[in-house]
This record gives C-alpha cells, structure tokens and sequence, in this order.
C-alpha cells in the first residue's frame, strides 16, 4: 500500500548562510495492507521529517514513495489533495482549526468532504466523541480552548471518522492518560483489521510493541549533519 | 477533467515597471488558490488581469465557459466579458465599498445582481436576497438598511452575499479578511470555507495573510517583483520552503 524506494531529503536554508542541512537519504521500505510499521530512531533522527513526505508536505529530493496509486515526489498538488481526502489519514501532534467551528463539525468534516450524508457523519462523529470521553457539552464549542490532552483526542476522532486505507499516526498516544491511550489503541487495531497500512511514531514502548508489527530505523538512513 | 482557468504567460507592465510577469498555471473545478507576497509583488495586478478588470500586455487566460467551452478572456468581445462578470465570475473586494453600492438597501445590492442575469419578480428577488443575507449572518431585518449603516465585517458579508447569489464558478478576492478586526476574520474564513465546500466553488485568494491561506487554499502561489518563486501544495510551501523568499516570508510570521 505504502512503499518507499530510494527517499532522501535535505533542507537548503538560504537565510542562514546557505546552510545544507542533509536528513535523510536511500530511505527504502514499504507497508502492505493490514500491517503497521513502526518508525524509530532518536531525536532529529527524522522520523517525522519522513511521515510528513510520505503525507506531501514535505517535498521529496529524491527517489519514490507511492501511497496505492499515487508517486508522491511526482504528484500535482490536486492529486495530493484527493489523496488526502479518500486514500491517506494523518493523525499530527497539532490541531489546526478554523476558529469558532464547532468540534462535532470538525470531527465530521472528513465524512463531509467525501460526499457522506450531513446527519450520517455526525451521528458517526457523535460515536467516536463518545468513544474518546468528550463530554458531550463540549461537542458544540471549539476545539481550540480545550487542553492539550482533549485536543488530542479530538484530532484523533477526526481522523478516524473516516476508514482511510492508509494512514500516518505522529505520536497517537502523547499527552493521553492511560484509559484514553488504552482506547486510542484499541481504534488502530481496529483499523489494521479491517486492511489499513500504517506508519506510526510512537515514544511509548509498550504501544510499540502491542500494535507495530515491524519496526524501521531511521537513524540508520542519516548522513548525519553536513555544513 | 478540464481546469476551469488557464492562465498562460501573463505579463502586464506600467511602462517600465514591471506589474506581473511570465505567470502560468491551472485552476481546477473546486480548488481554491493563495496567492501571497509583499506589497508591490503584482498579487494584485495578475488578480485583475485574470478578472477581466486590467488588460493584460501579453498571455491568456483561458476560462472554460459553459456555452462554448474553454474560451480566451483577453481576446473575447466585451460584452461577452461583462457577462461572463455577471454570471460564472465574482469579485470580493478589499474594500466593500468598492464592490457595493452604499446608497442602495442590503437587499437592493443583492437583488441587483439577480436583475442584471434578467430576475424581474419582486418577490423572488426580495425572497432570495433576505435568504442571502441570512446564509451571511445578517439579520434579515437589515434588508431595508443601507450598507452605510452596517459595520465593516457585516459589510465585507454584504459584499460576499451580493457576488454569491448568482451562483457563480470562479470567485477572485483581494485581501478579503484585510482590514477586519480578528474576531469577524475567524468567521468569514468559516463562511467562506462552507460556502466554496457547499456550492462547490473555485477561488483565487490574494492575501498576505498565511493563516488565511492556510485555512482556506489547497493551493499556493508566492510572488515576488511580478514573478511567481514558488508555487505548490499550500501546506507543502508553507512548512517546506524551497525558494529564499518564500523562506523568509514564512520565518518572520510572528508567533501568537
């Protein structure tokens, strides 16, 4: 589902000297259907760097990696976003919303922009609020004064409103307690049964170990830092 | 599928400056486009040449019409431009001023946009313009009032009902959230998101502002001294600049 041939990256910061910063290079690896991979590796190793070219908001510098159909480092920016929409989910550390929208609307969104009936993706996004342990008087106000831990789980609910084949998990569980993370698990082992492909980074060893069925080391892939 | 505006090479000069140069790209059929950069950087001079307002010095803008099929702007009669103004083309100006009549009612300013497509019931005109004004936010007991008397966010709403009731296809803004208070902004972008989601819409946003492009584009272009430096996946230009401009102009974003 997910496969990556020969990836590298590096960032040119012309504001600073000109500065090449070289992060990753020969990245190979793929990700079939129903199978979670997990990337490891130490800080600034680059394993966010490498989700989010997988996602497209990276640019790649080299080689290929293809979500289904699609070669992301080639693709036009529509493609991407009809990827995004129907094929690749993303779960980032941030919420970014529009102010003033309510959170059941955000968490519904995704069913909306696939054409899923109004009252059907809210009676889903009702579900998976529940699921998460959103009080329910939260569901009409926005997301952006919640704490950081609900912020979380809201993000985590909206994108699993929708069953995306692939999908891109940057640290599902942080700032969870142990009931909530117990739950957040529990939806991606539901989404690995029913054929999702998963990249994940998780800090949490013990998730690690209890979802991913590979691991990948990114750090093997660094050239590490060149002035 | 087709893009519904093909801009190819436009360049428009005032005399020996230089407004926009050698600008190409396509719109598709429901995507919204940023363009950002400094003032001075020709976001505005390409927008008014892509809106029939400037004629550009040389290019096309191709725009896939629903009578004939994809169709040069530039070249086109007139009057068929004007039509093509009243009809598939909106224009949100910075200034509401600009885009409304301020000694005409709220209604009135709606309502005239529909007479001019050839709407000529009263009733159907007052009916669907006091439905605008709501899908706006505006109390349809304002529909007597003259814009005159409205503030600038439900000014700026006015202005958006006015250009939307016709149903267009394309809709250019400059600067459409410039000049209002923070508050009214967050619900404008969220008017707007659901309108260009609900009616299926294609937009060019000029803006200056990253968080609104951000919110509302898929796309992005960023321009500097008339030309466009880069040009992508909005969340791409935004978290991975490639050219030193776009770098800079992203890194000096203050932080909230």
């Amino acid at each position: 589902m997910i496969s990556l041939t020969g990836v590298s990256k590096s960032f040119t910061l012309h504001n600073q000297g000109g500065a090449v910063i070289d992060v990753l290079s020969g990245v190979s690896f793929s990700v079939a259907e129903g199978e979670c991979v997990a990337l490891t590796g130490a800080s600034g190793a680059g394993k966010s760097t490498l989700m989010r070219m997988v996602y497209g908001n990276y640019l790649t510098a080299s080689g290929e990696i293809w979500v289904g159909d699609l070669e992301l480092a080639r693709a036009e920016p529509r493609e991407v976003i009809q990827l995004r929409r129907e094929t690749l989910g993303y779960v980032s550390q941030f919420l970014r919303v529009v102010p003033r929208v309510p959170t059941i609307d955000v968490v519904a969104e995704p069913l909306r922009a696939v054409g899923v009936a109004p009252e059907v993706a809210e009676t889903r996004a009702q579900e998976l609020l529940r699921q998460l342990n959103i009080p329910e008087g939260l569901w009409t106000l926005s997301p952006t004064t919640f704490s950081g831990g609900e912020q979380q789980r809201v993000n985590i609910a909206r994108s699993f409103a929708f069953d995306y084949p692939a999908m891109l998990l940057d640290e599902p569980t942080a700032s969870l307690d142990a009931a909530n993370r117990e739950i957040v698990l529990s939806l991606i082992e539901q989404a690995k049964a029913r054929g999702a492909a998963i990249i994940g980074i998780f800090h949490d060893e013990a998730a690690r170990k209890r979802i991913c069925d590979r691991e990948v080391d990114v750090s093997r892939f660094s050239p590490g830092m060149a002035a | 599928m087709r893009p519904l505006l093909s801009v190819r090479t436009v360049s428009k000069r005032y005399g020996a400056h230089v407004g926009c140069t050698d600008v190409s790209f396509d719109l598709y059929p429901g995507e919204v486009m940023g363009i950002v950069g400094e003032s001075g950087s020709g976001k505005s001079t390409l927008l008014n040449c892509m809106a029939g307002h400037l004629a550009p010095d040389a290019g096309e803008v191709v725009f896939d019409t629903r009578a004939d099929g994809p169709k040069d702007t530039v070249t086109m009669l007139e009057p068929e431009r004007r039509m093509l103004g009243r009809t598939d083309w909106a224009f949100v100006h910075q200034h509401p001023r600009d885009g409304l009549r301020m000694g005409v009612s709220a209604g009135g300013n709606v309502g005239e946009r529909l007479m001019a497509v050839g709407a000529r019931h009263y009733g159907d005109i007052r009916g669907n313009a006091t439905d605008w004004l709501e899908r706006v936010e505006i109390d349809a007991a304002r529909v007597d009032d003259r814009p005159t008397t409205f503030s600038g966010g439900m000014q700026q709403r006015l202005q958006i009902a006015r250009n939307l009731v016709t149903g267009p296809r394309l809709v250019f803004m400059d600067e459409p959230t410039g000049g209002l208070d923070v508050s009214v902004q967050a619900r404008l972008l969220d008017l707007l998101r659901g309108l260009v989601r609900d009616m299926g819409l294609s937009a060019i946003i000029v803006t200056h502002d990253l968080a609104v492009v951000r919110l509302l584009a898929d796309r992005l272009m960023v321009m500097k001294s008339g030309r466009v430096v880069e040009a992508g996946l909005t969340d791409q230009v935004l978290d991975d600049p490639q050219h030193p401009y776009s770098q800079l102009l992203v890194s000096s974003v203050l932080q909230v």
